[in-house]
């Protein structure tokens, strides 16, 4: 049911708006559509030079379950490469059900989406963003 | 008498349903509007005592499919109030006006213009568009006044006689708001311009009389009108329709055809070509039967009342905001609403927890969305059939979303 969906700590990921704003001197900004639902995340990393992420803001026009993610993402994206970028993805993803195994911090939060198949790209969303921005 | 609504709701199987522990509180007949048993009894006769191809077959089983299919192009026909044989079936709406948009678009020129306005659904938008990149028209767009109705005071500076055709949402599946076509009607042919609406959000409220319209052309839907999906209507007159080239080549739609050349059946059947969806044509036609024999004067006022419970209940919740007409006139029960600091998709899924069914996001209305810097609205779309209890499950829910979501 939808109230299971919005469990407290989906809430206050998305409340928390970890990261949330844009950065003075992005190495690369972008942005990603759900043609479908009209969510819209616009990301800003600031790159070392080894590629990996030394800062990131968002900005998202989306449901609470998109600002989650993007919230979520941002507490943990500094310090990653592309690679460790997909490992969060392969982690929201189990989190979904759509792959098996153990979920970790924070995108185990996201265990109520399985559920829900339509809303999952919406926490997925920020993920393709940044995977975008690492490309 | 008043308005039976409990009478109207018991036609309706799915309304009885409990689906989770949960009652059906369906408002989201914008989208889809449920149907009543005599529809789904017409598309079991066929499909149980009449399944057969239509036109061709000489057997009794396809003498019985012709009639049927024929007797709902009829019943179509009457609902709209023109002649039978001006009534084409399609895939939907959509597939509808792309129809007029490539056949009656072949006759454009590059430079003539089309009008349309700025909260028209996708599907009357991107045929034009489509047209635009094959044939070089140039598309105006009417813009919306803040009330959510298509601003008609743009008209004397958008009509001019490049203006060749006129496309436009005879009520707006976002703001519910009903277009003044009389005054379309008058713009356009002071300059010799051919009108169509998008009828999907007006047919399902009620018979039509198009001649009196004055206008050219008219899509609806099927699935919006208490039909199945996957059939439409297209009205055109019939010296337009046979000035048209088809649409899609095949069977059913030819004269003759040689391996030199082929020529085109008349309308309706020119723009039919191949086996058309033929339950879904039946199931339409006694969709359209039931509804003409509804009692619309009292359903119209009852809609009417859901509309003001509805705005009434959302003031009393601190943060929304209805988009789109504030009173009751010249408006069809479609309400979209945003709630502050609650974005419109999990105001529905919170809806769905009360067993309430809306629509949430653009709504195929992007450039609308865009116009006002919108995130998206919450939906909410009645047909005669919904009640108070369903107004005031989803005034509880948006309540509980205010609540619990920001």
């Amino acid at each position: 049911m939808s109230d299971q969906l919005y469990q407290e700590r989906i809430v206050a990921l998305a409340k928390a708006k970890t990261g949330a704003g844009k950065l003075e001197n992005p190495t690369r900004t972008v942005r990603r559509d759900n043609p479908l639902c009209g969510d819209r995340v616009i990301l800003d990393v600031r790159l070392d030079g080894e590629g990996r992420i030394a800062e990131i803001g968002h900005q998202v026009r989306g449901c609470l379950l998109c600002q989650a993610s993007a919230s979520a993402l941002s507490a943990v994206a500094v310090g990653r490469d592309a690679a460790g970028v997909a490992e969060l993805r392969r982690d929201a993803e189990r989190a979904l059900g759509r792959e098996p195994g153990e979920t970790h911090e924070p995108f185990d939060a996201f265990a109520p989406v399985a559920a829900h198949k339509a809303r999952q790209d919406c926490v997925l969303l920020p993920l393709e963003a940044l995977k975008d921005a690492l490309s | 008498m008043s308005f039976d609504v409990a009478a109207v709701r018991g036609q309706f199987p799915i309304l009885s349903e409990i689906i989770d522990g949960l009652p059906v509180h369906y408002l989201d007949n914008g989208a889809s509007a449920q149907t009543p048993l005599t529809v789904i009894d017409a598309v079991r006769r066929y499909e149980t005592t009449g399944r057969a191809n239509v036109l061709r077959g000489v057997h009794r089983l396809a003498e019985r499919a012709t009639e049927a299919y024929e007797n709902a192009r009829a019943q179509v026909a009457s609902f709209l109030g023109v002649p039978t044989m001006e009534i084409v079936f399609t895939g939907g709406c959509t597939a509808a006006i792309n129809l007029v948009a490539f056949s009656y678009g072949a006759l454009l020129k590059p430079g003539d213009r089309i009008l349309l306005s700025e909260l028209e659904h996708h599907s009357n938008i991107v045929p034009w568009q489509l047209l635009r990149s094959r044939s070089g028209v140039e598309l105006d767009m009417l813009p919306v006044t803040t009330d959510g109705r298509i601003d008609l005071s743009a008209l004397p500076r958008l009509v001019t006689p490049k203006t060749k055709f006129v496309s436009l949402a005879h009520v707006s599946n976002v703001t519910g708001a009903l277009l003044d076509v009389r005054t379309v009607v008058e713009a356009a042919k002071a300059v010799g311009a051919k009108v169509m609406l998008d009828g999907a959000q007006r047919a399902p409220h009620g018979p039509l009389d198009l001649p009196s319209l004055g206008i050219d052309f008219y899509a609806f839907s099927g699935h919006k009108a208490y039909g199945p999906n996957g059939i439409g209507v297209l009205w055109g007159r019939s010296e337009l329709m046979d000035a048209m080239p088809p649409f899609m080549g095949g069977g059913s739609m030819i004269g003759r055809v040689t391996l030199a050349e082929t020529t085109w059946a008349p309308s309706p059947r020119r723009f039919e070509a191949g086996t058309p969806p033929i339950g879904p044509a039946i199931g339409l036609g006694a969709a359209c039967a039931w509804m003409q024999a509804l009692d619309w004067a009292g359903a119209h006022e009852h809609e009417m009342d859901l509309v003001q419970r509805l705005m009434d209940g959302l003031q009393k919740i601190d943060g929304t905001q209805i988009f789109g007409p504030a009173g009751l006139q010249n408006r069809y029960p479609v309400v979209s609403f945003m709630l502050d600091g609650v974005h419109p998709h999990d105001v529905a899924q919170t809806l769905d927890s009360f067993g309430v069914a809306v629509r949430a996001g653009h709504h195929c209305a992007q450039p609308l969305m865009d116009r006002f810097d919108l995130d998206g609205t919450t939906r909410v779309s009645m047909a005669p059939y919904n009640d108070n209890s369903d107004i005031d499950a989803l005034l509880a829910g948006v309540a509980h979303a205010a609540k619990t979501l920001r």
